[in-house]
């Protein structure tokens, strides 16, 4: 321990955080005694155990410490508080392999049903939650959260705003992720879909959300540079309109204060429409606009380039904003909402493509004049396939919103699909590419351990997500014309069972991509493993900085 | 001053910035959400939907449980192959009590809107406990846990009154009656059964299971699966008055 001094004293936060938690602490005691039903004893039990956790890190932290807190700079450069980035980075990374294996499990499920069996916490009803959650949440928001505390820092010249508050909102998240997948297992869900996490879990994630917007707002405030930096805009779009989503999707009343069970306020139609209102800009805001933030910030950084049109990113900004939220309604064509929201919902979808094909094209032609180095430098390939893929899927999501189209795709793997090419193929890539710079970076190395892993993983995983991608498409589309054909006398030609029957070999085949899919990714952990554990550290070069005007 | 230089002040304050993104994202979801609480068009005017039965919610909070529906749609669309195969189109009506909808985005499995009486409860039993045991080429998996759990009709009441706070018009007689009218819906020879289809308007009773004793989690799902799309009499709907 250093030398303690007279006048180190714990701050308001720290006290004040100690002891909120010392309270949770007991009345999550209090609730696992009380409990109604063992997931939520046992929620409850973690949930005080975690408090415990807490409070012991706060204090043994404090008893570390300097008097002193970590100073906001140190010889006029900016003291970048890079922790939390490294411990989402991490946990993305963690996530990511975790989600990709239940995906890989699950498709393998549809193929094989015996791999179910027959039990309730390893059927697919209970798994396919967890992957989705795993993925988009676990992994993407990892990512997310340890890109925009890195990028909002570096592009505002200051330390993060907040002392413990960083650290709740990486840890706070993580438990958040904890507590819903550990509750889909048990059977705890709302089966909305995205939205599964139960009430108390929705809580605690408003509260840590909440916190998250106040960080990053609160490091914009105290920026040195005049501008706010694109990709700050589009992450401060992600973290505001998430909030506003969640908060709308999901009002509930808990059966008892001491049970998991609750019920949500909306029902039927009303029901439907705020789950797709969510549903659809979870993707929109949280697989978009999120990532996005990303693409602004560090395909500019690893090409060396600046980005193509900055008037281009307002339009691109603000239209996208303005016309994804309206496009929910497409995934309930001809369902019993009503035409006019059905229509309304479709034509926003088409008018969606601009904005996503005016963003592809800023991100790639930020690359004019540096084309030469996808040739070398497989990390920015990875970004720029990345926006290819976003590309792709941006088109292909207006025309599946087309109504006619969507009588054929809806309720089909085309739809799984869909998904997948912007998951795997943009938002996968976008955040590999992002890890991989993002990685020597804060560790302080001068770079990857092995660029020639890095083609490696790309080739595997673009393999993979083709063979995903053109099975489902194959399999979606066939399913759909078996459904609807007619003999020459008049009937349904096909029974449903039969089409079931028909999906098999594509099944076999999708699994197969995502295998390929989670083998690149366990080559990039051993890559990054192997940068932070064995690279060569980078000397820090002083560099005269002067704010831009 | 150019549009460009205008905009600088969403660049330079991230407050006005905020305010500008919350401006920005509220008007789609009020336009398309709001009408939906208020317009009389939105769920058509039928009879016969009721609430869930003690044992029907039970069985629904099971389907909920093990997210059937990422699998079983419940919504018919008004296209000629799904009316054929699954039945008249589904009404706003028929989930109107419905708390979350279902209605489902991927049909690995069949459309479940129209699946009660189509079916006998035998059927259902040995599907449930293993598929492939009728339909060899089923992928979905077996449930054969549910008929080895009781449902607990001492929390059922609880349960319904929460409902009923978000608007599900459960009578206080429904209420009261919630845990007998529980047992009484699977057990033929209950003394309470009269009381209970006097409550619930076309609501069956029969020993789901086959077993004896306090209902399974298996007479709560096949109870809850033999009522979907029973309720709405469509040789009495009056399909022109609805049109929207």
């Amino acid at each position: 321990m250093s030398q303690p001094s007279i006048s180190k004293s714990m701050t308001i936060g720290e006290s004040g955080l100690a002891a909120v938690f010392a309270v949770t602490a007991f009345l999550c005691v209090i609730a696992s005694a009380k409990a109604l039903d063992a997931a939520f004893a046992f929620h409850a039990a973690l949930s005080a155990a975690a408090s415990v956790a807490a409070v012991f890190c706060i204090i043994n932290r404090y008893f570390d410490r300097p008097a002193e807190l970590a100073p906001a700079e140190i010889n006029g450069r900016p003291n970048y508080n890079l922790g939390p980035v490294k411990f989402s980075s991490v946990m993305a990374m963690f996530w990511g392999i975790a989600g990709f294996l239940v995906g890989l499990i699950i498709a393998s499920q549809l193929a094989w049903p015996a791999l179910n069996f027959d039990l309730p916490w390893t059927s697919f009803g209970r798994l396919r939650p967890l992957h989705t959650s795993a993925v988009i949440f676990a992994f993407g928001g990892n990512v997310l959260i340890a890109s925009s505390f890195y990028v909002v820092q570096r592009s505002c010249r200051v330390r993060l705003a907040g002392d413990l508050a960083p650290w709740f909102v990486v840890v706070g998240y993580n438990f958040f992720i904890l507590i819903a997948g550990t509750g889909y297992l048990l059977g705890v869900t709302q089966s909305k879909e995205y939205a599964e996490p139960e009430w108390y879990a929705d809580l605690w994630l408003t509260i840590v959300w909440v916190t998250y917007l106040l960080v990053f707002l609160g490091t914009i405030i105290k920026r040195k540079e005049p501008h706010i930096f694109v990709a700050n805009w589009f992450y401060l779009a992600f973290i505001v309109t998430i909030a506003v989503l969640h908060l709308g999707n999901n009002p509930a009343l808990p059966v008892s204060v001491f049970g998991s069970k609750s019920y949500i306020a909306w029902g039927g139609i009303q029901d439907a429409m705020f789950q797709w209102w969510y549903g659809h800009n979870a993707v929109g805001f949280f697989l978009t606009a999120g990532f996005l933030a990303i693409m602004y910030y560090f395909i500019p950084k690893r090409a060396e380039r600046p980005v193509y049109s900055y008037r281009l990113s307002i339009i691109h900004f603000w239209s996208l904003i303005f016309l994804y939220i309206w496009a929910g309604p497409h995934h309930l064509h001809y369902t019993a909402l009503p035409d006019w929201t059905q229509t309304l919902g479709m034509t926003f979808s088409i008018m969606l493509w601009m904005p996503s094909w005016g963003g592809m094209i800023n991100g790639l032609m930020t690359l004019s004049g540096a084309w030469d180095k996808l040739r070398t430098d497989p990390v920015l390939r990875m970004l720029v396939v990345s926006v290819a893929f976003y590309g792709m899927s941006t088109f292909e999501g207006p025309m599946m919103s087309i109504k006619v189209v969507n009588s054929l795709s809806h309720y089909t793997d085309w739809t799984i699909g869909h998904v997948h090419s912007g998951a795997l193929g943009w938002v996968g890539f976008v955040s590999f590419g992002a890890l991989y710079c993002l990685v020597p970076w804060i560790w302080n190395r001068k770079g990857l351990y092995s660029l020639k892993l890095v083609n490696w993983h790309f080739w595997i995983a673009t393999l993979g997500i083709v063979l995903y991608i053109s099975a489902m498409w194959v399999s979606g589309i066939l399913q759909g014309l078996m459904w609807r054909a007619y003999t020459s006398l008049g009937f349904l030609e096909y029974s449903f069972i039969e089409t079931v029957e028909a999906m098999h070999p594509f099944y076999i085949i999708r699994a197969a991509g995502g295998a390929l899919f989670l083998i690149g990714s366990l080559i990039m952990a051993y890559n990054l493993w192997m940068t932070v554990r064995v690279g060569e550290a980078e000397v820090q070069m002083p560099v005269a900085l002067q704010p831009a005007e | 001053m150019s549009f460009w230089t205008r905009h600088q002040v969403f660049e330079k304050n991230s407050i006005i910035l905020v305010v500008g993104i919350l401006l920005v994202i509220a008007v789609g979801g009020l336009v398309e959400i709001t009408p939906l609480f208020y317009l009389k068009s939105t769920i058509e005017v039928v009879d016969g939907v009721r609430p869930y039965t003690p044992l029907e919610l039970a069985g629904r909070n099971i389907y909920v449980r093990e997210g059937c529906y990422l699998c079983h749609s419940q919504m018919i669309r008004p296209l000629r192959d799904e009316v054929e195969r699954y039945g008249h189109f589904s009404l706003a009506a028929e989930s109107m009590f419905d708390h979350p909808f279902q209605w489902g985005s991927k049909r690995t499995g069949p459309d479940l809107a129209r699946v009660g009486a189509k079916y006998s409860d035998e059927w259902h039993v040995t599907h449930l406990t293993n598929p492939r045991a009728i339909v060899p080429q089923s992928v979905m998996p077996g449930y054969p846990f549910l008929s080895a759990t009781e449902v607990d009709p001492d929390t059922i009441a609880d349960h319904m009154r929460t409902l009923k706070a978000v608007g599900v018009p459960y009578t206080d007689d429904q209420i009261a009656n919630a845990g007998a009218d529980m047992k009484a819906q699977a057990d033929p020879d209950n003394a309470g059964s009269d009381a209970f289809t006097k409550r619930y308007a076309k609501a069956v009773v029969r020993n789901f299971d086959g077993k004896t004793g306090t209902p399974t989690e298996m007479d709560a799902l096949v109870a809850y699966l033999q009522m979907l799309g029973t309720l709405v009499d469509f040789k009495l709907y009056n399909e022109k008055a609805n049109l929207r």
